[in-house]
């Protein structure tokens, strides 16, 4: 028998970030009654009910908080299927499958630095939300529209974050700068790094995490067609430190297997 | 009052020669390959004993990594898709999956894939010593290596010789063929592996296309070339459906942008004995449940009480 499905809930608001209508947006959404435990990392599959035949897939995005009537999701318009999603409004039906993949390693004690880069911040709203010790986080957040257009508040109100507004390429080589230098000081105490945002930026943490030995974990984003594992469109590959044998050096669902990897384990591109 | 729903009996039996037992189906929904992963991946989501049948993704003799990312690109009513057969081989197969499906209840149907007819040969005959194997589906949609990379499925002569080669070892299980719509003439095709002793013809497999960005001006899928799937592609599937099912007198599966209890109908109205659900599968999880579902209302709603004289009824004007 089956155990988890296909939810079918409606919309309860569409909330705006920033000054351009239908960019940036918290859609809140019923929180189907079966719905499970989840961790923040893990993400559902959306496929709005009007979207008949011509839509073939629905979309991956990452949870931003669940409270005890609602599930948060924190999107950016960025081309056909997110456009129509913002322009989703309260009553309109929704299918959601998940919580999907696997999530950010949580560890109490340890000092745990989330590197966001842009929509990066998503995930890290629910991860701040539900850690024992909100104390131990610091969250340095670049980005590149302002500041409103994210979730910052409730983030700031919780954690020590450091935003910073990139306006030009000399801004971002700073930033990742100060990325690396903080990259080597936790590793160096032996903390957590936990990272978010686009392929270009990851595969910087990345190269600075390996240089100094640190432990980090990445979450991945990338096309999915099915979110459950079939589709084979959001493979990467491994590295020979994959923790089984057979897989190592082979293409892993990102879906499945991810979307949160140790930063030894698997091989970014670009 | 209340219009109680007669149980419309959805069971088909697949008629078999040459001795082969035949194949019985719970009703006519399979999953197609290379959407349903191995099966396991939908347990969350689908009861997989409710399936009429199990097509598994392409297994080919080795391990294969598949093609470069990206890999899919979503279309109008459609994906396509230039993954490259990347699975685990047909050894891990066996090993790690099989077992786990529910194969006593549910033919499970293993997909072949080769690029020589001597490697499809050890397939079948691999596939043909498991228990847990129902049936072998030969994906002729594949490039030859030794003529040149001209597809098995695009040349009569080929196509046929891989059939032979794969019922000399496939035992009694039965062969289905699939198909490939990107052929001059399917009927030629589906004659010449019924001759070779096909059991059953499956089709149809995707639709060569692409598509690219004009601002980035690439192609969308690193492979160039993919394969198009889904709604889009239903009213040629359906047409080589009712072509085939004319021309040759072996069962025919019908494959191609199947989304609905009504797709399930129209295939089985021009011929088809079962059908395969593909992408839809995409659209959500437990898209082949909600078509098992409403299968059985929409046959009692147009009163069908027997899907096997509802098959190939199409009325021509």
């Amino acid at each position: 028998m089956s155990q988890s499905s296909v939810y079918e809930v409606e919309v309860v608001d569409n909330v705006p970030f920033g000054r351009t209508p239908g960019l940036f947006f918290a859609l809140r959404l019923q929180k189907p009654e079966k719905w499970g435990d989840w961790s923040p990392g893990q993400f559902v599959m959306l496929r709005p009910c009007d979207w008949e035949l011509d839509m073939t897939w629905g979309r991956p995005f990452s949870i931003t908080r669940v409270s005890s009537r609602e599930v948060v999701l924190f999107i950016q318009a960025v081309g056909r299927g997110t456009e129509r999603i913002a322009r989703l409004k309260r009553g309109d039906r929704v299918r959601m499958w998940g919580p999907l993949g696997n999530s950010f390693a949580v560890e109490a004690k340890c000092p745990t630095l989330l590197l966001a880069g842009g929509m990066g911040i998503v995930p890290f709203v629910g991860y701040a939300e539900k850690h024992p010790r909100p104390a131990e986080l610091t969250m340095l957040f670049g980005h590149r529209m302002p500041e409103d257009c994210y979730p910052v508040e409730t983030l700031s109100d919780r954690i020590e974050l450091e935003a910073y507004l990139e306006s030009s390429p000399d801004d971002l080589e700073w930033f990742l700068k100060h990325v690396k230098s903080r990259i080597a000081a936790y590793a160096a105490r032996d903390g957590l790094v936990l990272a978010c945002g686009p392929q270009p930026f990851l595969k910087k943490v990345q190269t600075y995490s390996l240089e100094c030995g640190a432990r980090t974990q990445l979450s991945l984003e990338t096309r999915m067609a099915c979110g459950v594992g079939a589709c084979l469109g959001c493979v990467c590959t491994t590295t020979d430190k994959w923790p089984v044998a057979s897989k190592a050096g082979q293409p892993v669902q990102t879906c499945l297997q991810g979307p949160v990897f140790w930063a030894d384990q698997i091989v970014l591109e670009g | 009052m209340s219009m109680e729903q007669q149980h419309v009996p959805l069971s088909v039996t697949l008629p078999l020669r040459q001795g082969l037992k035949s194949l019985m189906l719970k009703n006519p929904i399979l999953t197609a390959s290379g959407t349903f992963g191995y099966g396991l991946e939908f347990a969350p989501y689908v009861d997989l004993t409710a399936l009429g049948g199990i097509v598994v993704k392409g297994l080919s003799l080795k391990p294969r990594k598949g093609n470069a990312l990206p890999r899919v690109a979503e279309t109008p009513c459609g994906m396509l898709n230039s993954v490259g057969l990347q699975n685990d081989g047909v050894e891990a197969f066996l090993k790690d999956k099989l077992h786990r499906l529910p194969w006593q209840t549910t033919p499970v149907i293993a997909n072949l894939y080769a690029t020589a007819a001597d490697d499809f040969a050890e397939l079948a005959d691999i596939l043909s010593r498991e228990e847990g194997v129902a049936a072998l589906e030969v994906n002729i949609s594949c490039p030859n290596v030794s003529e040149g990379g001209i597809l098995f499925g695009q040349d009569p002569m080929l196509a046929s010789h891989v059939v032979s080669a794969v019922k000399r070892r496939s035992g009694k299980k039965p062969v289905i063929v699939k198909l490939s719509p990107n052929v001059t003439n399917i009927m030629q095709i589906a004659m010449a592996v019924e001759d070779a002793g096909a059991d059953m013809i499956s089709c149809i497999n995707t639709l060569t296309g692409m598509a690219v960005d004009i601002r980035r001006r690439t192609p969308l899928l690193a492979n160039v070339l993919g394969g198009l799937s889904g709604p889009a592609i239903k009213p040629v599937a359906l047409r080589c459906v009712w072509q085939v099912c004319r021309s040759v007198n072996i069962p025919v599966i019908g494959v191609g942008g199947i989304c609905s209890a009504q797709d399930v109908l129209e295939f089985i109205l021009v011929g088809a004995h079962a059908v395969e659900i593909g992408t839809a599968n995409f659209h959500r999880p437990d898209a082949t449940m909600c078509i098992l579902r409403d299968l059985e209302s929409l046959c009692n709603e147009l009163g069908i009480k027997d899907l096997e004289k509802y098959r190939g009824s199409l009325r021509i004007m």
